[in-house]
């Protein structure tokens, strides 16, 4: 039975012997804070989701957007 | 809509699509062929499989730390660049991709780990098991997101509800088992496997030029072309099913393929051509400056018939009433009558007046197929960019016929001769990788810039399913966009090309 230390310490251990994944490791996250931070907060701060609470509204919006174009 | 805006909104998910399939290809075969190899240690148990295996596990793994998460940007794209069209798809966009998220992508990312620290920490087998399962587990996470396209090129299993103004999905299985989605999934993720063949072979090509670590390339060599060999032969096959369903689902598209304007029976396909630039619906001119054509082709790869009848663009603009063929002007009042009927219902869901909503849906229901036309100001904005998506798909497929036959030949001389000495040979694979990109890159070319001007085929055109946003916004993400991919396309190559300057004796 895998206990959660042994889980742990696989990760550890792997992580402490990468080479070459320690440059990805940092690439990676400096990507996801580009991404997930600054674009998505940032950049796409706006979106039908952000700009309109309800079902309703949003519908609405989107049905003055289709009619009569 | 600004069409200033929409351009931009469409090179800005443009620029985000081709940089993420940039690295996507890379990813779908060399994990099969990272399997493969690591199927062959566990067989033979030699320590030499796995070296090798370690070495393109570790490419393997920086192409996926680099691409992973670019797809997302598309995700916020649709919200806030295509607000109209993330609405109207509904949850048939969403259910596969958030299936993708939770099943496939985790599935990866678990095993992801296993494969990497687990050697000589987990058994062998279940070692070999994750790098299986890491390698379908990308090809799951594709399966979904071709789907979603899928069914944005041919949609069904739903139906328009004007209540909601969403698409609600009523079969499921209609959505992923769409003969257009199966054949879209089938051919992308071989064209992948085909990419990372190309990979392999040229790898190993570059290593054989170098003279150095000579039985490690000959025999990756050997499983990358044999693997290439195979998947582009299916590529082939697949391809052909493509061509097929195109030409029933989307024909507009397959005439534009071919630079067809005159429809004709026994239609031949145009191997090599110049487009006419001065060729246009109404006037007489050639349609090539110059051509060389396989007869009967377009007829057997479109309808699987050497006397069908392949409409050209003429046809499907104006119209053929002999052939029974619709034309776009009619469609256009078709989708007019659907959009008035849509707007009349909910006028009358307004006042409640329930016997006025139901007239209403009625029409609006019979003549939704035709929607977006009614969007549309004229028949030829039908068209989409003609010379782009003929040349693109020229390219891929030349280039396609290209990996087919390079494979035969690094395997004929890998296995009768002494491929060292046919350094042209090498070359040539070597500098087949970059051409893999562009075959890739050109095949969703067709497939994107040959559905214009449809965001979703006949139901909602770009122009519509654009957000009302300042373009200036646009222009700034967009450049922001070009500046990060671009980055992370020099670290991909940069780390990749010392991790193979370093060689198969190097760590990971």
């Amino acid at each position: 039975m895998i206990s959660l230390k042994n889980l742990f310490i696989f990760y550890l251990d792997g992580f402490q012997n990468m080479k070459i994944g320690k440059s990805l490791w940092k690439i990676i996250i400096v990507k996801l804070l580009i991404i997930l931070i600054f674009l998505n907060y940032f950049v796409y701060d706006k979106s039908i989701k952000t700009e309109f609470k309800t079902a309703d509204e949003k519908s609405n919006f989107v049905y003055e957007n289709l009619k009569g174009k | 809509m600004e069409e200033h805006l929409v351009d931009w909104s469409r090179a800005q998910f443009a620029l985000t699509a081709m940089y993420h399939w940039l690295f996507v290809p890379l990813t779908l075969g060399l994990g099969f062929i990272v399997a493969i190899m690591e199927s062959i240690y566990v067989k033979t148990g030699s320590e030499f499989w796995k070296k090798t295996t370690k070495f393109w596990m570790t490419l393997f793994a920086i192409n996926f730390a680099i691409g992973v998460a670019t797809g997302i940007i598309m995700e916020f794209e649709f919200g806030t660049d295509w607000a109209n069209y993330s609405w109207f798809v509904g949850d048939i966009f969403g259910a596969p991709l958030a299936i993708e998220g939770i099943l496939a992508f985790f599935m990866e990312s678990t095993f992801f780990a296993v494969m990497f620290f687990g050697w000589n920490k987990v058994d062998k087998n279940f070692h070999l098991l994750s790098t299986w399962l890491v390698a379908i587990g990308s090809n799951l996470s594709a399966l979904w997101i071709l789907v979603a396209n899928g069914w944005m090129q041919y949609p069904v299993g739903m139906t328009f509800n004007p209540d909601t103004v969403r698409n609600e999905m009523f079969n499921f299985w209609d959505v992923l088992l769409s003969p257009v989605a199966v054949s879209k999934f089938l051919h992308t993720i071989a064209s992948g496997y085909v990419m990372a063949s190309l990979f392999v072979v040229g790898v190993s090509a570059w290593y054989l030029l170098k003279k150095r670590d000579v039985i490690f390339a000959k025999n990756s060599m050997l499983v990358g072309a044999t693997f290439g060999l195979i998947t582009a032969l299916f590529l082939t096959l697949s391809g052909d099913e493509s061509a097929h369903q195109v030409a029933l689902k989307q024909p507009v598209k397959l005439a534009a393929m071919e630079g067809l304007y005159e429809g004709r029976t026994e239609a031949g396909i145009v191997g090599i051509g110049i487009l006419n630039p001065k060729k246009t619906l109404l006037n007489n001119e050639k349609e090539f400056l110059f051509e060389l054509e396989a007869p009967y082709a377009l007829s057997l790869l479109g309808y699987h018939d050497i006397h069908a009848y392949v409409p050209g663009l003429k046809d499907l603009v104006f119209g053929n009433e002999e052939r029974g063929i619709m034309g776009a002007q009619v469609k256009i009042e078709k989708g007019k009558i659907a959009i008035e009927a849509f707007e009349a219902y909910k006028d009358a869901y307004e006042i409640k007046d329930i016997e006025k909503m139901a007239l209403n849906k009625v029409i609006m229901d019979e003549n939704m197929k035709y929607f977006g036309y009614g969007y549309l100001k004229n028949p030829e904005q039908i068209l989409p960019p003609i010379a782009t998506t003929f040349y693109a798909f020229h390219i891929m497929v030349a280039l396609g016929g290209w990996f087919l036959t390079l494979f035969i030949i690094v395997l004929f001389l890998l296995t009768k001769k002494d491929i060292e000495k046919f350094r042209f040979v090498l070359w040539a694979a070597v500098w087949s990788i970059p051409l893999g990109y562009i075959a890739g890159e050109a095949g969703w070319v067709v497939a994107e810039v040959g559905r214009q001007p449809w965001a979703i085929q006949d139901l909602m055109p770009v122009g519509v399913a654009a957000t009302h946003i300042a373009t200036t916004n646009v222009m700034i993400s967009f450049g922001l966009f070009a500046v990060l991919f671009t980055t992370l396309l020099i670290a991909e190559i940069k780390i990749m090309t010392t991790q193979i300057k370093i060689g198969p004796d190097g760590g990971h």
